[in-house]
């Protein structure tokens, strides 16, 4: 059974369309990509999904997560379903901590909530040893030192290894990440994909990974979907899509990265 | 770099300090006629005496504990209704938020005076409590057209968005999160208010919508000594130069304490 069925969703503006009707289904452990340019509708279509689109945008179609509708339910009930099955990382690593909270309190909150929601009790050295257990997991050194810090204190790349462990902590089984790593240098970039990698599979998380950068993409995903102004115009698995892409959108998308990268290998 | 805040604590401290020290001694009673009618400042009176004899300094001094009672009891009541009003607006439904949003423009566009006017028509007269209450209700809408916005700004954010989706509830992402992010700056904003609702106060009790005697305001010292201002200048001069001390010194603290703040942010990225 899938762990995710989004059937026909539409996302809009007042009377404005912005997603016409997309639809693709997430089976558990699986790594979807959603592609496309800015705009495509893909942003929208992950947090539709979980219910957090911004205020003034609807939702429509249907959206079941875990057999749950997510569609024209009131927040208050979405609210115990959030966390439990999915969770989000964002692209912008300066606004993905509060700026005026120590980082080991960040990282204790969704520990403390996920213990609450199993009901565990979770003594002070046990929430220490979680803490300090996530942050060797996202490959964090001095433990010590980073959970007394205050984000500005670490660096970008830190910070969104931050908020990829609190976003796991609480125990989803679904992880959207929009763009998680589009803010980051090249090398933090390579660092942060593989360790979301490595902890989507080691957790057995599905994993709905946004962007608009296909290599990456690539990297990561059994599968995509390629989205172009608010519709989906080509799916399947990620080698068959990169090789033999069938729309001609995802073509010319395949044919740039690859002018791209021949390019950076053969300069000129 | 730190002069402004200094120079604001001093004479806050100095008026707080004069505010606590009538609560256990005075130089004279309140209504007690210590002296001749208008005497000059001397060693008995150091401010000179009022065209009834009361002594200036006794009065100034309370003047000093009633303007610190309405400024901090003002600056509380707007900033307790300020923020809840702001915090609420923000989180409402997009039509709500407009009413919301279109009322408190209306009552900040609203004097204030008139709105003390209506708060003692509707109570049993001019009380500390009236000019609290007005000058409060008037304070807040400011607070929270500001606290709308700064709460706004804080809900962009990533964090709050993350934080959601992995299950906390409004209530908790308001305390943990929005709250302390918004603070700093409604602190400041307060701190502001607080020396306008100081000012108000005087003007309230100027036209008589203050405090009653005999525990006369410096507005209401003000307004008495007007028709005796020639013959008797300290009557004016007394009680004028405390207001500004205190309006004064608030308005350094907060610019002191929105520096302060400022210089913590550039650190932050």
């Amino acid at each position: 059974m899938s762990l995710l069925q989004v059937q026909d969703l539409t996302v809009s503006a007042g009377a404005r369309e912005l997603v016409h009707g997309v639809s693709f289904d997430l089976r558990p452990g699986e790594r979807l990509g959603l592609v496309g340019e800015s705009g495509s509708g893909k942003s929208l279509t992950a947090m539709a999904i979980v219910g957090l689109l911004a205020p003034g945008l609807t939702a429509g179609g249907s959206v079941l997560l875990d057999g749950q509708q997510m569609i024209g339910r009131p927040d208050r009930d979405l609210v115990r379903l959030r966390g439990a099955v999915a969770s989000v990382v964002f692209q912008d690593p300066r606004s993905a901590l509060d700026p005026l909270m120590r980082l080991g309190d960040q990282l204790a909150a969704p520990i403390r909530r996920r213990a609450v929601r199993e009901g565990r009790a979770l003594s002070s050295a046990q929430l220490r040893a979680e803490q300090i257990r996530w942050l060797d997991r996202v490959a964090i050194p001095e433990p010590d030192r980073i959970l007394r810090a205050w984000p500005h204190e670490v660096s970008g790349g830190q910070r969104q290894r931050i908020a990829i462990a609190m976003a796991l902590a609480c125990g989803p089984r679904l992880l959207i990440a929009d763009e998680p790593t589009t803010a980051l240098d090249v090398s933090s970039q390579a660092e942060v994909l593989d360790l979301l990698g490595g902890l989507v599979r080691d957790e057995g998380l599905s994993l709905l990974f946004i962007s608009h950068d296909l290599p990456v993409v690539a990297r990561i995903c059994d599968r995509v979907v390629v989205m172009r102004q608010g519709r989906a115009v080509e799916e399947g698995p990620t080698a068959r899509v990169f090789t033999d892409p069938q729309d001609p959108y995802s073509q010319g998308l395949v044919a740039a990265a690859r002018r791209l990268q021949s390019a950076l290998e053969n300069p000129a | 770099m730190r002069r402004n805040l200094w120079i604001g604590a001093v004479l806050v401290g100095l008026n707080a300090a004069v505010a606590a020290l009538t609560l256990v001694w005075l130089p004279y009673g309140p209504t007690e006629m210590s002296g001749g009618r208008l005497s000059p400042p001397s060693w008995a009176h150091p401010a000179g005496t009022d065209r009834l004899g009361r002594d200036y300094l006794t009065q100034v001094m309370i003047g000093a504990r009633i303007a610190m009672t309405v400024g901090i009891g003002a600056a509380l009541l707007g900033g307790l209704i300020g923020t809840t009003l702001g915090v609420l607006a923000a989180f409402a439904r997009r039509g709500l938020d407009d009413a919301l949003a279109a009322t408190l423009d209306i009552l900040i566009a609203f004097p204030t005076l008139l709105l003390a006017m209506l708060v003692v028509a509707a109570s049993d007269g001019a009380s500390l409590w009236t000019a609290i209450l007005a000058i409060g209700l008037a304070m807040s809408a400011i607070i929270a057209r500001l606290v709308r916005i700064l709460t706004k700004r804080v809900l962009a954010q990533d964090y709050i968005t993350a934080a959601r989706c992995s299950g906390l509830g409004w209530g908790k992402i308001t305390i943990a999160h929005i709250l302390p992010n918004i603070l700093p700056t409604v602190m400041v904003a307060v701190a502001l208010q607080f020396g306008l609702a100081v000012i108000a106060e005087a003007s309230l009790s100027y036209l008589g919508l203050g405090t009653p005697p005999p525990n006369a305001s410096w507005g209401q010292l003000l307004q008495q000594a007007q028709s005796t201002v020639f013959r008797a200048p300290m009557g004016v001069i007394a009680p004028g130069l405390a207001l500004i001390s205190l309006v004064l010194g608030i308005n350094f603290l907060a610019d002191g304490l929105r520096d302060l703040m400022d210089a913590d942010e550039e650190i932050q990225p």
